[in-house]
């Protein structure tokens, strides 16, 4: 049973080791910056999108039109936050900084998928 | 000892409005108005009951323009003829209510001891018809939003004063629309104190959040959003949906309770519906 479990997880981690050597190998810098570049605009795009984040029902960001003002401004985000995934922990859960938070639990509650939380996570940490 | 330290000043941090475990309903009135008081210094006590318009200048005075050709004045005289035409046997709504049904809208809702559950003045509309032999009508708009909103008006400048009986399943309801009010619902995890407690003058968005005192004194409302009038259970509905919350069936005793919780935080206010709200 156990040597089952051991040779399948291990079957797996060769997989992804596989691919993320592909990936490391066949992204080439310019390549690498464009995949960043669009993570950036999905981000913002999921951000604003007022089915998804809808982020700007409660904070003033970037170039965004009539924001709400329940939660702070989200400015100098790479200055107050060195460690991003810090970052990504309050958009998945904010709950647990603040057990009493109004923000919504995007991660815990499946609001997004864990890509989107990603994509945003890097917008954000442009601001 | 720590702990408790440690948890008493994370509470302190969430903001000046915390409940405490064990209050009285009287202690509570006292507690949730003076939150209000303190937060809007500028508000006249009165003046909340026009909800967001009490403390936003800015929307305020388009609101008022509105006021004087009120969007619902067609709704009172359909309600004002709904409710003096006879039902088939011959007998009218001003047989089921004290003093005819004139004056009187404002008490409600109220805990009925002998049935044990909490009336509001829409379930008292349809159990009047019932017991003429009437359908019931629809919960939400229509009929009974017209009907109720000419009671309402008869109701004008009285004073909102609701009692919780000396009775513990009088109690229990009141405790169950505290719960209902504080508790943290939905895909968006968020409770009505969130935005109308603790976020009442934030905006979400373009939305000024009004405040929770004032609330349910002028219901029904025309709203323009819905193009007619609506009640107070509708206006829940929305809210729970918003935050992708289930909501309560109307008339459920989810909101009555939290209509009579609601209601009763407002005691001493001036009834004033219907309104209008954009
Ligand atoms: C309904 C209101 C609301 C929404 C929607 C919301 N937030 Fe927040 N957010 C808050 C509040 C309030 C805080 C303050 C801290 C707390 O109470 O959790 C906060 C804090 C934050 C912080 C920490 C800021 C700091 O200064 O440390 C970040 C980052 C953040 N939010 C990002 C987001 C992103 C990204 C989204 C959308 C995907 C979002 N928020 C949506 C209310 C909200
Ligand atoms: C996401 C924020 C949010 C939550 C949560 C919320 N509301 Fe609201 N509510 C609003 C907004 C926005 C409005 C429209 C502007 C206003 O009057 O506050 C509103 C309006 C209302 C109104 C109409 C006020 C009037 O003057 O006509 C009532 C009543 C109300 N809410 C009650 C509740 C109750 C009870 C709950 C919980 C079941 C709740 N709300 C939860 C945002 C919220």
């Amino acid at each position: 049973m156990q040597h089952t479990a051991k040779s399948i997880s291990k079957k797996v981690m060769t997989i992804s080791a596989v691919s993320a050597i592909a990936a490391f190998i066949n992204l080439s810098p310019a390549l690498a910056e464009e995949k960043a570049a669009t993570a950036v605009e999905k981000g913002k795009a999921v951000s604003v999108d007022r089915k998804k984040g809808n982020c700007l029902a409660c904070h003033a960001m970037d170039d965004g039109a009539l924001p709400g003002n329940i939660g702070p401004p989200l400015v100098s985000m790479k200055l107050r936050y060195p460690d991003k995934a810090k970052l990504r922990d309050q958009i998945w859960d904010a709950t647990k900084r603040n057990p009493n938070s109004i923000m919504p639990p995007f991660g815990r509650h499946k609001m997004l998928s864990e890509e989107e939380i990603d994509n945003i996570t890097d917008y954000i940490y442009t601001l | 000892m720590k702990k408790l330290l440690t948890a008493t000043l994370a509470l302190g941090l969430l903001g000046a409005f915390t409940l405490p475990a064990q209050a009285t309903p009287q202690e509570d009135l006292e507690k949730f108005q003076s939150y209000y008081y303190k937060r809007f210094p500028d508000t006249p006590k009165g003046d909340f009951i026009n909800g967001v318009y009490s403390i936003d200048a800015a929307s305020r005075e388009q609101w008022e323009s509105i006021e004087e050709f009120p969007p619902y004045e067609l709704n009172i005289s359909k309600g004002e003829k709904l409710f003096n035409t006879p039902f088939k046997n011959g007998k009218t709504y001003a047989d089921c209510f004290e003093n005819g049904g004139i004056g009187i809208a404002h008490r409600y809702p109220f805990f009925d001891t002998n049935g044990g559950e909490i009336i509001t003045l829409e379930l008292a509309i349809n159990r009047c018809r019932q017991a003429n032999g009437e359908k019931p009508l629809k919960y939400k708009k229509g009929a009974i939003a017209d009907i109720g909103a000419y009671m309402k008006y008869t109701s004008r400048g009285e004073t909102i004063n609701i009692v919780i009986p000396d009775d513990p399943a009088a109690l229990a309801a009141y405790e169950l629309g505290k719960k209902v009010f504080f508790a943290k619902r939905g895909q968006m995890n968020m409770s009505c104190a969130d935005c109308h407690i603790h976020n009442a003058g934030n905006l979400i968005r373009a939305d000024k959040l009004s405040p929770g005192l004032g609330q349910p004194t002028h219901f029904p409302v025309y709203r323009s959003k819905w193009g007619g009038m609506g009640t107070l259970h509708r206006r829940y509905t929305g809210c729970n949906k918003q935050v992708r919350a289930k909501p309560y069936k109307a008339q459920s005793p989810e909101y009555r309770a939290l209509e009579y919780y609601h209601t009763y935080m407002s005691n001493g206010l001036e009834s004033n519906g219907p309104g209008a709200r954009k």
